[in-house]
C-alpha cells in the first residue's frame, strides 16, 4: 500500500469510526461507510489538512470512494 | 391542569457520573474542587474549578464512550455529551423506552444550557484566524448550539414530542424542568426529559467570569475551602460542570405503567428583577416573588416548606440577599426550616445547576435527609434558619423548594412534594 493510501485510510477510519477492514478502495463513503453529507465535507477537509493541498468543491464532488480519494491525492501530491 | 411527577433521575457531576455516586458523596461531605489542569491558568485570577472526574483513580469517573460514539463526540462540546449521558440515565431509571409511534410523539425533550459550546467557539475562532474559513468544521455550528442536547437526546432515544431548550443563565435547569412540567400539565406531552447541561471550564469561561468578579480568587491554594455559601469568608463561586436530567410524567401515565414516583412537581414560579445585568436586586424582591408564585401554584403556605435547596453560589452579594428574601417569605416560621447550598460541594454548574439541585431536592424527599452546606464555619449574618453546616441532617422532608437565579435578573423556583 502506498504512503498516500495508508494516510487516507487512517483518516477515514478515525473520522467515520469504522473498522479498518471495511476501508477498501471501492468502499463508498456514504453507501458503505455510513457517512452523511457533512461527514464527507469534513473528510475532504481532513485530507486537505493532512496533505497540505486545496481540494476545490467541484473536485471534492468526484471523491465518493476511498479509491477516488487515494487516486486524487496521489495525483495532486505528485504534481 | 394535569398532575406531574418525577419518575427518573440522571446526572453527571463533579462528584462523579451517576445520581447515586454523587448523592452518597454529597452526603458524606466530599468536595469536587481542585486545581485546574488541562489549560494554562498562570495568568488567571481564579485557578480552581470543579470538573467532572474522568479517571485517574477517581470514584465513579465519567467515561464519554459509554454514552456517545467517539465519532460523534468529536463533533460536539462536552455539554452535549454530559446532557446525553444524564438524559440516558434518567430514561433508564424511569424504565421508559418509547417504541410505538404513539408513545414516541407523546415524549418530548427540554434540556437547556447557560452558555453552550464556549470551548469549541473559542478554539474555532482561533482556527478561523490562523487557517481561514476552509478549516472550519461542518460540525462547528451543530456541536455548539444549546438546543442540540435536546436534539441528540431525541435522535438517540426516538423522542418525537415537543423538542425545545431554555437559555436563562444560571436559572436554565430550573426553568427547563418547570416549563417541561407545564407542557405535561397542559397535555402537550405525557412524558418529558428535562434538565440542563454545562461545560464552561475553559480559559475563556474562567477569564470571563473572573472579569465580572463572580469567581472565588482567594482560595487557589485551598480549592476545597473556596465554595462556602453563607460563610463570612466567601468571595465568589467555584465553577462546576456536568448535567442533570429528570423524567417528568403525568401522574396518570406514571400510575398506568406502574412507574416508581419520586415526587410531584407541585409548584413553579418565575420572576424578573428588572434591575441589573449581573447583580441581584438588594431586597431580594425578585427571588421573593418567584418563591411566592411557586407556592401559590402549589397551593401551599411558606410554613409547609421543610427544605430549601438555596441558589447560594458563595458570592458576597447574592447569598445574603437570598436569605433576606427567605426571611421575608417565612417570617417567624423560618426556624422550622432547613436550607443548604449544595454548590458548596459541587460548585456552580451554571445552566445545569437548577437541574442537578432539583434532583438533590427530590432525593431529600426520598431519603428524608438534607444535604449539608460545606465550609459554613461562620455565617456572615445571624439567622434562625438551619443552614445545615458541614453534616447532613436527617429530618422529615415532605415539601422542598429549589431556587435558581441568573444573570439578567431571571429567577426560577420549583416546589416538589412527597406523593403519599
Amino acid at each position: 500500500m502506498s504512503d498516500v493510501a495508508e494516510r487516507v485510510k487512517k483518516i477515514v477510519i478515525e473520522h467515520l469510526g469504522v473498522d479498518a477492514d471495511k476501508v477498501v478502495n471501492n468502499a463508498n463513503f456514504i453507501e458503505d461507510l455510513g457517512a452523511d453529507s457533512l461527514d464527507t465535507v469534513e473528510l475532504v477537509m481532513a485530507f486537505e489538512e493532512e496533505f497540505s493541498v486545496e481540494i476545490p468543491d467541484d473536485a471534492a464532488e468526484t471523491i465518493v470512494t476511498v479509491g477516488d480519494a487515494i487516486k486524487f491525492l496521489e495525483k495532486t501530491t505528485a504534481a | 391542569m394535569r398532575r406531574v411527577v418525577v419518575t427518573g433521575l440522571g446526572m453527571v457531576s463533579p462528584l462523579g457520573c451517576g445520581v447515586e455516586p454523587t448523592w452518597s458523596r454529597l452526603l458524606a461531605g466530599h468536595s469536587g474542587a481542585r486545581e485546574i489542569e488541562g489549560f494554562d491558568t498562570s495568568d488567571l485570577a481564579c485557578r480552581i474549578a470543579m470538573p467532572v472526574p474522568r479517571g485517574n483513580g477517581s470514584e465513579a469517573p465519567f467515561d464519554a464512550d459509554q454514552w456517545m460514539e467517539p465519532k460523534e463526540q468529536r463533533k460536539v462540546d462536552d455539554f452535549i455529551v454530559f446532557g446525553v449521558a444524564a438524559a440516558t440515565q434518567a430514561l433508564a431509571d424511569a424504565g421508559w423506552k418509547p417504541v410505538s409511534y404513539e408513545d414516541q410523539i407523546r415524549t418530548g425533550v427540554l434540556i437547556g444550557s447557560g452558555i453552550g459550546g464556549l470551548g469549541g467557539i473559542a478554539e474555532t475562532a482561533i482556527t478561523l484566524k490562523e487557517k481561514g474559513p476552509r478549516r472550519v468544521s461542518p460540525f462547528f455550528i451543530s456541536g455548539r448550539l444549546i438546543n442540540l442536547v435536546s436534539g441528540y437526546v431525541s435522535i438517540q432515544h426516538g423522542l418525537k414530542g415537543p423538542n425545545s431548550a431554555v437559555v436563562t443563565a444560571c436559572s436554565t435547569g430550573a426553568h427547563a424542568i418547570g416549563d417541561a412540567a407545564r407542557l405535561i400539565a397542559l397535555d402537550d406531552a405525557d412524558v418529558m426529559v428535562a434538565g440542563g447541561a454545562e461545560s464552561a471550564i475553559n480559559r475563556l469561561g474562567i477569564a470571563g467570569f473572573a472579569a465580572c468578579r463572580a469567581l472565588s480568587t482567594s482560595f487557589n491554594d485551598r480549592p476545597t475551602d473556596a465554595s462556602r455559601p453563607f460563610d463570612k469568608d466567601r468571595d465568589g463561586f467555584v465553577m462546576g460542570e456536568g448535567a442533570g436530567c429528570v423524567v417528568l410524567e403525568s401522574y396518570e401515565h406514571a400510575k398506568a405503567r406502574g412507574a416508581r414516583i419520586y415526587a410531584e412537581v407541585v409548584g413553579y414560579g418565575m420572576s424578573g428583577d428588572a434591575y441589573h445585568i449581573t447583580a441581584p436586586q438588594d431586597s431580594g424582591d425578585g427571588a421573593y416573588r418567584a418563591m411566592s408564585a411557586a407556592l401559590r401554584r402549589a397551593g401551599l403556605s411558606p410554613r409547609d416548606i421543610d427544605y430549601i435547596n438555596a441558589h447560594g453560589t458563595s458570592t458576597p452579594l447574592g447569598d445574603e440577599i437570598e436569605l433576606t428574601a427567605i426571611h421575608r417569605l417565612l417570617g417567624s416560621g423560618a426556624n422550622a426550616l432547613s436550607m443548604s447550598s449544595t454548590k458548596s460541594a459541587i460548585g456552580h454548574l451554571l445552566g445545569a445547576a437548577g437541574a442537578v439541585e432539583a434532583i438533590f431536592s427530590v432525593l431529600a424527599i426520598r431519603d428524608q435527609i438534607v444535604p449539608p452546606t460545606l465550609n459554613l464555619d461562620h455565617p456572615s449574618v445571624e439567622t434562625s434558619i438551619d443552614l445545615v453546616p458541614h453534616k447532613p441532617r436527617e429530618r422529615e422532608v415532605d415539601v422542598v423548594l429549589s431556587n435558581s437565579f441568573g444573570f439578567g435578573g431571571t429567577n426560577a423556583c420549583l416546589v416538589f412534594r412527597r406523593v403519599q
